[in-house]
């Protein structure tokens, strides 16, 4: 790229290591402007995680993302294809699985019915097109199969009720579920804030594993710690913008909340300026 | 690791009782049985058992239906309701031709049925005041069509249900008790073995969660109203069977009763958790315990009253045995 950053150019059509790729989402809910031109980007097996104050329209921009939210202006690239999802439905067909805060789960169903509930599978033959009967040893195998290979262990029971499961557990079921079926991505809302410190390295340790997998993963969190711990990148967004996209490395907790906050700012070059000073710097010149 | 398999192991009778919800009432009902033929030597002989069956099999039907509804965490009160129109349309059209007025009937009642669902899904009403309004309007309905008459059939096909054999000869059996057994199994293998069982679980336990599954949340709560109004109407015809006679003023506390058999079959009010075969456990319950009490010679009042703490029970151990899973 010989374009300088920080010009305004028309986004190129396909980025080579660009999975999901967003530019300039509009969202207004009546006089109020939720996501205010808007960019985002997620690359190949990286852990992005997305940052923001309460109302900084985070939560709306993953909205758009996953279907559940159709923004007034933008363009969507899913692997260098603009798309235009309607519900969430259509972004699951398209390979995005979301885990959702409240986690979608029911909890007097047992483990293995909870990872196929919308996505059962029946049996082959007559039984199964005529008579529609489920395939449950089939979904069983299969289910207990994702989960050794995903490494949650601490499930001894695929047959377990969910309501009999730690809130880790569940958590762990409703991420599993997401990267059994997604193909492209997984969305990972708040994955970790009503856990344990052991629980959370767990589920942290699973999301991991995913990434390690070759499935990238959108993980938006209020948990600095945990962002810094399995982060590759941090998505930092600030009324509605994206306003910094940085390495945990590069940087320090403190300055990363300051750039949430406003408190401080990013440059081009990747220097940190302090707002206020340069407000009173401006207003002194 | 210790601490897990100690944890396990304290939860181990609550999760049984979750897991297979139809197990405690088989329990009570299998109690039920000796203790009644200790206390009297008439209860066991199969002529009195099988009179057990036969007047349960208005309410089992009932009761099936309802357990659908009430696995969704709705409640069906025009039930009922639903099924004595359905018998006074089957006796009026009657001289027409059983099968067109046997077809007429359950058309009806699940037309009706799906009005209620059509209300609960579309306009999101609580199914509990949309069945409070259906059960008024039907049942005045039903006596408006009727004009204060009660109507005897006599029709080779209505009838059908009521026709007694005996099976090896001993067994004193009818046709609705064997039709009652089909419908059982036919809906306890949809509920169990297909997708749409899932989903009917799925919804009751949480629809927010159902639908971000990708569940057809609303279809699949119609689908539910519409088989458990076709499932009235097979009522109506079990219950011209035990009685060849539609009075608009039978079965007024069939609503209720048939929620006592589901409740006490161990489906939860709350939805989700259940399943029809306890709702068979718990109508035989009702009718073994009215049976044995009779022949103990408690007032039929007292009945009511054991009856009624059962339900109570009930409904405690359901709640007892989620709050230790927790």
């Amino acid at each position: 790229m010989t374009i300088p950053e920080g010009v305004p150019v028309a986004p190129p059509v396909a980025v080579a290591d660009a999975v999901l790729r967003a530019e300039g989402l509009v969202k207004r809910y009546g006089h109020v402007t939720a996501i205010d031109g808007a960019d985002f980007d997620l690359r190949r097996g990286e852990v992005l995680a997305v940052i923001g104050d309460n109302g900084a329209g985070k939560s709306t921009m993953i909205k758009a993302l996953c279907g559940a939210v159709i923004p007034d202006e933008g363009t969507i690239w899913l692997d260098g294809e603009v798309i235009h999802f309607h519900s969430p439905l259509d972004a699951r067909r398209a390979g995005i699985e979301t885990v959702y805060q409240t986690l979608a789960v029911a909890p007097a169903m047992d483990i293995a019915g909870n990872l196929y509930l919308g996505r059962e599978q029946r049996k082959k033959g007559l039984l199964g097109t005529v008579f529609r009967t489920l395939d449950h040893k089939g979904m069983r195998a299969e289910a207990q199969r994702q989960l050794d290979a995903l490494g949650v262990a601490t499930v001894q029971n695929i047959g377990q009720l969910v309501e009999t499961l730690s809130g880790g557990q569940r958590q762990a079921v409703a991420v599993a579920r997401a990267a059994m079926f997604a193909s492209k991505l997984t969305i990972m809302d708040e994955p970790t804030a009503a856990l344990g410190v052991r629980e959370s390295s767990m589920v942290l340790d699973l999301i991991r594993r995913i990434r390690d997998h070759g499935l990238p993963v959108v993980l938006i969190s209020h948990n600095m710690p945990h962002v810094f711990e399995i982060a590759d990148r941090i998505h930092v967004h600030r009324l509605g913008k994206r306003v910094a996209v940085v390495k945990p490395d590069d940087y320090a907790m403190n300055e990363v909340v300051a750039l949430m906050t406003g408190a401080l700012r990013l440059t081009e070059s990747g220097e940190l300026v302090d707002q206020k000073a340069e407000l009173n710097n401006r207003s002194g010149a | 690791m210790t601490a897990v398999v100690g944890q396990r192991r304290r939860v181990d009778v609550s999760e049984l009782v979750l897991r297979y919800p139809a197990l405690g009432p088989s329990c009570a009902l299998l109690l039920a049985v000796v203790v009644f033929s200790l206390a009297s030597s008439t209860f066991l002989s199969v002529d009195n058992l099988s009179l057990v069956v036969e007047q349960s099999l208005v309410v089992g039907t009932l009761a099936l239906g309802q357990t659908l509804v009430i696995l969704t965490a709705g409640i069906d009160l025009a039930n009922a309701a639903i099924m004595v129109f359905g018998t006074l349309l089957m006796a009026k059209l009657a001289g027409g031709g059983g099968f067109t007025a046997l077809l007429a009937g359950i058309v009806l009642c699940a037309v009706v049925g799906t009005i209620s669902g059509a209300l609960v899904t579309s306009l999101r009403l609580p199914p509990f005041i949309v069945t409070l309004g259906m059960l008024t309007v039907v049942a005045a309905s039903s006596r408006i069509f009727a004009a204060g008459q009660s109507f005897p059939v006599s029709s080779g096909l209505l009838n059908l249900l009521g026709r007694r054999f005996y099976l090896f000869g001993q067994i004193e059996l009818t046709v609705g008790i064997l039709l009652t057994l089909v419908m059982f199994l036919l809906v306890w293998y949809a509920l169990t073995r297909t997708a749409w069982g899932r989903h009917v679980y799925a919804l009751g336990n949480d629809p927010e969660a159902a639908r971000l599954t990708g569940i057809h949340v609303n279809r699949t709560l119609f689908s539910v109203y519409l088989l458990a109004g076709i499932i009235y109407g097979f009522a109506a015809w079990q219950a011209i069977g035990r009685i060849p006679n539609a009075d608009p003023n039978a079965y007024q506390t069939g609503n209720l009763d048939s929620i006592t058999a589901v409740v006490i079959g161990g489906t939860s009010l709350f939805g989700g958790r259940g399943g029809v075969l306890g709702t068979l456990v718990g109508a035989l319950i009702v009718s073994v315990l009215r049976s044995g009490l009779t022949q103990a010679g408690i007032d039929e009042l007292y009945q009511d009253v054991a009856t009624g703490l059962l339900v109570i029970v009930a409904v405690a151990l359901d709640q007892l045995a989620r709050r230790r899973s927790r």
